[in-house]
């Protein structure tokens, strides 16, 4: 996708701020934040982002670029719309920050080694393939993402978790072979790849 | 009406008064030491009935002083409104039942303050004469509108409106002052209630500006002169009968009477030359000034850059620039409406250079006053005006453009952005004459002969920088008393139009840095007040806060010493001298604050309703205990204003008040003679405790300055005690305002402790 990050910055040059409002999700919203800061002091892992929503905003603004696209920020928000109910000018903060990460995910910009786009990209290949999350699978391959011996580590450090949940009937090991799934997944499929290449093909008209 | 006085005492006995107190013994306090020739009781005084008793006493009987004992004189007055008449009330509701708990421990001490409460009140109108307007004047229809601008012409045209005719005097050769240069004005209304908040919703956008319109129904009002390039080279006299000359550059001078007058001289732009490290020499830098100059030339077309006509395709906007800041050559406020302004102007150029002209306001804290202006902020950003939270460090020449250093507060890194323009927000200036205090604030603590040397030199300085606008022949400077940083004085709180100068009123950005539809509503205020000051003028009557009174300050000649202490005391500016030198009360200028009585060291000065015997024939009719029944009696003197009515809200919010306090209210702290306070310690007072207003910079005096003068004075009173052989913590003076219902009857009751403390005076005979 480099040669689409080329692009987008040939075509954008300096306005960073206009390359977010033709690009990302809800993106127009960034210029009507008025930096008061509630955002990020209603996040409650705002200590963990290097640069929480306000700063974002501001830095986009500011025309940075590749601080903002290659920030591993927008990755560590989970989604609990704390900033959104908050917000006096009502922006979809929330919205912004994923619409952000898919953005420079789709650039090839996002941090190849951020734990949390990791687990996006498996989670997503997980439920592409029948339609439904297999939690199994899912598991496990979080725990081997790493090689196969850290593979083993993990799994033994949450032996009792893991057994617990079979227990409960949480989790079953006959999930291992094929697992449940949806009735028609190849036309889930299809239909995912097309709204797939919608929206690259918008990006690439943006170009 | 028939120079003897004819006394008649009025008893209410309801709101629980007759049950309380016993109201036969209030009578016979009324009549025998009160000596009132009749006394009537009435369940419900304030009933048609009751007011029709003494209506009839005054018709029939021919009573022309009457003391009504009933509620605070601040209840029922338009029940006990008798003009004809002189009137004095007692205050056994608030001031007694109220602030006293039942219980027959209590009966005895109760009974006592009812019964010295009538007995002052009877003492007070024995020694008040029926108020006479002056008669100075008749009414004189016409208003003197200094400066021919947004705010004058408005005030012109509400005036005439109100049927009165107007001159307006302005300097320059055409109406309309700044605001008519203006390319656009700063939207007035906000969005349109229920607006939703969308990326598309219309939001409020500059608006055409229609100064013109208003120049036009000025020329067209044939109520309106007015007088271009003119002055007002002299002004004399007092509302009512003000005269002033209008003199024309060509030097040919008109008189005219004006009732009132209204000062709307305007503001100038800071002068940002000095301070170079904005970088206004370059020809690229301007200030929001003369942007408008350059948008309107522009037309809709785009705004080019200064120093070589290339269209401007970016501009940086440094907000703030020379102001707050204690700086040396700073301006120490802020104009708050410059960032209205560079989000107008941020839109020109998104308007005319096109969306893609970058446009980035530099601010520090971003302040949008009035209606619309949330929504004006948010239409900056739809239309992708960026702002940056900066601290603008320099303005420099960048070859053509120029560039600007600041450090990005939410970034917290130091940036060089290089842009087509920079546009400087630079503050407003009020256009004041000399202000006729100016001397005398900064002489306090010096030697007498330092304070010649920094008069003259302040004279010598004034007299070059700052010429007067308005020439008042006062005693008591030329122009309009200023507060702070040159903006004309005005009770912030409540009363904004008013000036020290009465009939005198400011109105637009000499009062504080204000935009058009801010002035429009300033002016039409002052126009109104205006108009009110000739009206009562010309009736003899006060105008605020003693609406309506007819008394005014009287003297007598032949004690006078000269001593000059009124005229310089009075805040005002109301007494002259005359060719004898004695002081030369103006009545209409007057606001009948008393503070010349108090000032006065022989105790010449009254008025028909208020004087040194009015108060103090109270004091001394209050009956002291001896010291043996051990029950002190503390004299309170409040401000009718704020610690008064803070006494009686006490009493409605059942605070208790102490028995052995006296309370008299005093129109202003700034009236209280130094000899009510030696009268109350000689007659056998244990304490005495002056409430008056805050005073200082953030004032909430209603006469401005008589708190403060009577702080100055009472510092003195310790020295005076102590000659007695008294304690100095006999006599205290606190600022009480009127929300203290809580704190003021805590005062009294400290000052019981103190009492307590020190022990008893020892002249109770």
């Amino acid at each position: 996708m480099s040669d689409m990050n080329t692009a987008m910055v040939e075509k954008y040059r300096n306005d960073f701020l206009k390359e977010v409002e033709a690009n990302v999700e809800e993106g127009q919203w960034v210029k009507m934040c008025m930096q008061c800061g509630v955002c990020s002091g209603s996040c409650p892992l705002g200590n963990a982002w290097a640069h929480p929503p306000q700063e974002i905003f501001m830095m986009i603004r500011a025309g940075k670029r590749d601080e903002v696209l290659k920030s591993d920020s927008m990755w560590m928000c989970t989604s609990c719309y704390n900033c959104i109910v908050r917000c006096p000018r009502e922006l979809p903060i929330t919205h912004i920050m994923h619409g952000l990460a898919t953005y420079s995910k789709r650039l090839g910009l996002a941090p190849k080694t951020q734990p949390t786009s990791q687990f996006s990209e498996i989670f997503w290949n997980n439920m592409m393939k029948r339609g439904r999350v297999n939690e199994l699978k899912l598991g496990l391959s979080l725990y081997f993402k790493d090689g196969f011996g850290q593979g083993i580590k993990n799994a033994l450090a949450n032996q009792k978790l893991g057994m617990s949940m079979m227990k409960a009937k949480r989790m079953s090991p006959a999930e291992f072979f094929g697992g449940h799934g949806i009735k028609d997944a190849s036309g889930l499929q299809k239909m995912i790849k097309k709204a797939e290449e919608i929206e690259l093909a918008k990006l690439k008209a943006n170009t | 009406m028939s120079d003897e006085k004819k006394f008649a005492a009025f008893i209410c006995t309801g709101c629980g008064i007759g049950d309380r107190l016993d109201a036969k013994q209030l009578e016979m306090t009324a009549t025998r030491d009160g000596k009132m020739q009749s006394c009537h009781s009435h369940e419900m005084l304030c009933s048609k009935e009751g007011v029709q008793l003494i209506r009839d006493q005054i018709d029939n009987e021919g009573a022309n002083h009457i003391m009504i004992a009933a509620c605070s004189r601040r209840a029922k007055v338009e029940a006990f409104n008798f003009t004809d008449v002189a009137m004095s009330r007692a205050n056994l509701r608030e001031g007694v039942i109220w602030s006293r708990p039942e219980g027959d421990e209590h009966q005895e001490t109760t009974q006592e303050m009812a019964d010295d409460y009538v007995r002052m009140a009877c003492a007070e109108v024995r020694f008040m004469e029926v108020p006479q307007p002056s008669e100075e004047q008749g009414c004189v229809e016409n208003i003197l509108i200094v400066g021919g601008g947004v705010s004058g012409m408005t005030a012109a045209l509400e005036a005439a409106a109100a049927g009165f005719n107007c001159h307006i005097v302005e300097k320059e050769g055409e109406l309309g002052g700044w605001a008519a240069k203006w390319h656009k004005r700063i939207p007035y209304r906000a969005a349109p209630e229920g607006t939703p908040n969308t990326l598309t919703a219309h939001l409020p956008d500059p608006v055409d500006n229609d100064v013109a319109d208003l120049i036009g129904q000025v020329e067209a009002s044939d109520k309106i002169s007015v007088h271009l390039n003119a002055r007002v080279t002299r002004t004399s006299g007092a509302p009512g009968r003000f005269a002033a000359d209008i003199t024309t550059e060509s030097g040919s001078t008109t008189t005219e009477n004006f009732g009132a007058i209204v000062q709307a001289s305007g503001w100038k732009p800071f002068d940002i030359d000095s301070l170079p490290e904005y970088g206004h020499q370059h020809p690229d830098v301007v200030t929001n000034v003369e942007l408008e100059q350059m948008a309107r030339e522009a037309g809709d077309g785009p705004i080019k850059r200064p120093s070589d006509g290339k269209e401007v395709k970016s501009v940086a906007f440094v907000q703030n620039a020379g102001q707050t800041s204690t700086k040396e050559g700073y301006l120490p406020y802020h104009s708050g409406i410059g960032d209205l302004i560079s989000i107008k102007q941020a839109m020109y150029f998104k308007a005319q250079n096109g969306d893609d002209c970058d446009t980035t306001i530099l601010y520090d804290n971003l302040r949008t006053p009035g209606a619309p202006g949330e929504d004006f902020y948010r239409a900056g950003q739809q239309k992708m005006v960026i702002f940056t939270k900066a601290s603008v460090d320099q303005v420099a020449a960048d070859g053509s453009g120029a560039k600007v250093k600041f450090k990005d507060k939410i970034l917290d890194e130091d940036v060089e952005l290089p842009v087509d323009l920079v546009v400087l927000d630079i503050g407003m200036v009020p256009n004041s004459g000399p202000d006729p205090y100016a001397a005398n604030e900064s002489l306090e603590g010096m030697s007498e002969e330092e304070q010649e040397a920094v008069k003259e030199e302040l004279e010598s300085e004034t007299a070059v920088t700052v010429e007067s606008i308005l020439n008042l022949d006062y005693r008591q400077g030329t122009d309009l008393p200023q507060l702070k940083w040159g903006f004309t004085d005005s009770h912030f709180i409540c009363f904004p139009y008013e000036t020290r100068r009465t009939g005198i009123y400011a109105a637009g950005p000499v009062r504080r840095p204000m935009d058009i539809k801010q002035a429009q509503d300033d002016a039409t205020g002052a126009a109104m007040k205006a108009v009110q000051a000739a009206v009562h003028a010309a009736h003899g009557e006060a105008v605020h806060p003693r609406v309506g009174d007819l008394s005014y300050p009287r003297f007598r000649k032949e004690g006078c010493t000269q001593c000059k202490r009124c005229t310089v005391e009075c805040p005002f500016g109301a007494i002259n001298e005359d060719e004898e030198r004695y002081p030369l009360f103006n009545e209409s200028r007057c606001r009948r604050c008393g503070t010349c009585m108090g000032a006065c060291p022989v105790r010449v000065i009254s008025f028909d309703n208020y004087s040194i015997d009015t108060v103090g024939q109270q004091i001394k009719n209050v009956d002291v205990p001896d010291e043996f029944e051990e029950k002190p009696r503390i004299l309170v003197l409040a401000c009718e204003n704020d610690a008064y009515p803070a006494l009686d809200q006490a009493a409605v919010s059942g605070q208790e008040i102490s028995p052995w306090a006296r309370v008299i209210p005093v129109r202003c702290l700034g009236s209280v003679s130094l000899s009510w306070v030696t009268d109350s310690m000689n007659n056998g007072f244990d304490g005495v405790i002056m409430m008056g207003c805050k005073r200082g910079d953030d004032y909430q005096c209603h006469f401005v300055r008589g708190s403060a003068m009577a702080a100055e004075r009472m510092a003195k009173v310790g020295d005076t005690l102590s000659t007695l052989n008294l304690e100095p913590e006999r006599v205290v003076v606190h600022e009480v305002a009127i929300t203290d219902i809580e704190r003021a009857p805590r005062l009294i009751k400290e000052m019981e402790d103190v009492v307590e403390r020190v022990g008893l005076s020892p002249f109770k005979f």
